[in-house]
């Protein structure tokens, strides 16, 4: 065979979290969990990665879901692109989301991609952590024990690596309701043609009545190694009216979290992305607001 | 002794059961144990979109999927667009607007075209671009694919050849 062939390895389709909990468990760090597929088969296919065992969380019934009520959207982890950038529930209560959605990768890769495992995988060029850390989200993750909930201001830590413990499952993504006179947006710098994000930036801005900026949050993705929130820039947001000028001001800083720590590869020079986060962050805050 | 599971899919309406192992990918599956060769491999890094059938209805890269994904499902490759010796009308159109010239890339763009024809019977040549996104083809330039997927619009839409 002239193609890429993945290293053997077990298969299990769990039917319930419990078990696919107690599978993890089984395998002691040495199973991961198949969710669309499409960052980890790519890895498996290469041998980057040779688990051990895959255990495809597909059959399990009720992983995969959009629901709206008072304390804002509950999404599960097992949704994908598609189905958020289709759904009017999305669009209604964080259109951001959709909009983000909407812009990965391509048909094929939306149909398979989750937003569970977006977030798991923490691809430093992925678009919906941004996302979901401008949204303020909180993630519910399960064991074979019980439950427990993590801010999304907490789950991203470096490169390819989260919060979650190597027993856990991601299960349900959180996203509070935006208040009142709030503008979101996500815009990014595609690769052109994988359509990962070389700089991506969201933002998510609400105004009181004198047109003050009361809240802001602002994340950077594809400039380091995990997604960030761009708080310097939030804080000088804060408590001004959004002029271009401060706009300007504030873009300026939304690498200050990165640091020295710029990507660098054959896409993108740290230089340039850097200067782009600037430009992106300006243009995310500038549509952000105008849509207030 | 490798591993090895049963897999049951059906493959444009007819059901398979074959032993597999796990790693095999939905892509080999077809054309090894299927001998569907239709559906073709160029990247084989999940960015061509060569590979490209309806799983369950939704278009996926078939080398980025396992077989045992597939089980329990449903598969339509380019071999399952024809009905009753009529091409479906996405093959019509690539047909009659010249859609190809090596044709290596064309049976990932049909499935493709199709899927995006199913969510919008009426769209527009910036969202057929935009839905073809993942399909990538060394020849043409695209502009008589996009007409393809034009054409096969207005077919649909006026009542023509439909699946
Ligand atoms: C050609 C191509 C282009 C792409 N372009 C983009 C792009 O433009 N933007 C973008 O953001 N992404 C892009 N991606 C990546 C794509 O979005 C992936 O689908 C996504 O990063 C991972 O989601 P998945 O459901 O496929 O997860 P998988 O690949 O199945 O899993 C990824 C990792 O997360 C873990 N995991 C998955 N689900 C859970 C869970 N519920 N709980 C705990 N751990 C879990 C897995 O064990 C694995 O380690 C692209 C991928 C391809 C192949
Ligand atoms: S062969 Fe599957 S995407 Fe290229
Ligand atoms: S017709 Fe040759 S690759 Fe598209």
């Amino acid at each position: 065979m002239t193609t890429n062939v993945a290293a053997s390895f077990q298969y299990h389709a769990p039917s319930s979290v419990e078990e696919a909990c107690r599978l993890l468990a089984k395998y002691k760090g040495g199973a991961k969990l198949l969710a669309g597929g499409h960052s980890l088969l790519p890895l498996v296919k290469l041998r980057l990665a040779t688990p051990e065992a895959l255990i495809d969380l597909s059959r399990i019934k009720g992983l995969s879901y959009v629901k709206a009520g008072r304390k804002g959207l509950a999404i599960g982890a097992m949704t994908t692109y598609y189905d958020i950038e289709s759904s009017d529930v999305v669009k209604k209560a964080a259109p951001v989301l959709a909009d983000a959605a909407a812009q990965v990768a391509d048909t094929q890769v939306r149909n398979a991609g989750t937003l569970g495992g977006s977030l798991a995988h923490s691809d430093p060029a992925g678009d919906l952590p941004a996302v979901v850390l401008a949204l303020g989200a909180e993630l519910e993750v399960h064991t074979a024990r019980g439950s427990r909930t993590i801010s999304v201001d907490n789950f991203f830590r470096d490169l390819l690596t989260t919060a979650l413990r190597p027993n856990e499952v991601l299960t349900e993504i959180r996203i509070p309701p935006l208040p009142a006179r709030t503008g979101t947006a996500y815009v990014k710098l595609a690769n052109k043609a994988s359509h990962y994000a070389v700089v991506g930036v969201a933002a998510v801005v609400t105004l009181d009545k004198a047109g003050v900026c009361a809240a802001a949050r602002v994340a950077v993705t594809g400039a380091g190694p995990h997604a960030v929130r761009a708080k310097r820039t939030e804080r000088i947001l804060i408590g001004k009216k959004l002029s271009a000028l401060v706009i300007r001001r504030a873009a300026e800083r939304a690498g200050a979290e990165i640091g020295d720590g710029f990507n660098s590869d054959i896409h993108a020079s740290a230089e340039y992305r850097a200067a782009m986060t600037i430009v992106f962050a300006e243009r995310a805050l500038t549509e952000a607001v105008g849509r207030v | 002794m490798p591993i090895q599971t049963q897999i049951t899919v059906t493959v444009n309406g007819t059901r398979h059961t074959n032993p597999v192992e796990p790693r095999l990918l939905l892509a080999h599956y077809l054309r090894e144990v299927l001998n569907l060769t239709g559906t073709h491999i160029g990247c084989d890094t999940s960015s061509c979109g060569a590979c490209t059938v309806l799983l369950n209805g939704k278009a996926v890269k078939s080398c980025t999927v396992l077989a045992v994904q597939a089980d329990g499902g449903n598969v339509t490759t380019v071999e399952g667009l024809a009905k009753d010796g009529k091409y479906h009308a996405v093959q019509q159109g690539f047909w009659d607007k010249h859609g190809l010239q090596c044709g290596f890339c064309t049976p990932g763009m049909m499935i493709t075209a199709v899927q995006i024809l199913e969510r919008n019977p009426n769209p527009t040549e910036a969202e057929i671009r935009r839905g073809l996104r993942g399909n990538l083809c060394r020849c043409t330039g695209y502009h008589n694919i996009v007409e393809a997927v034009k054409a096969a619009a207005a077919a649909s839409r006026a009542g023509g050849r439909k699946r």
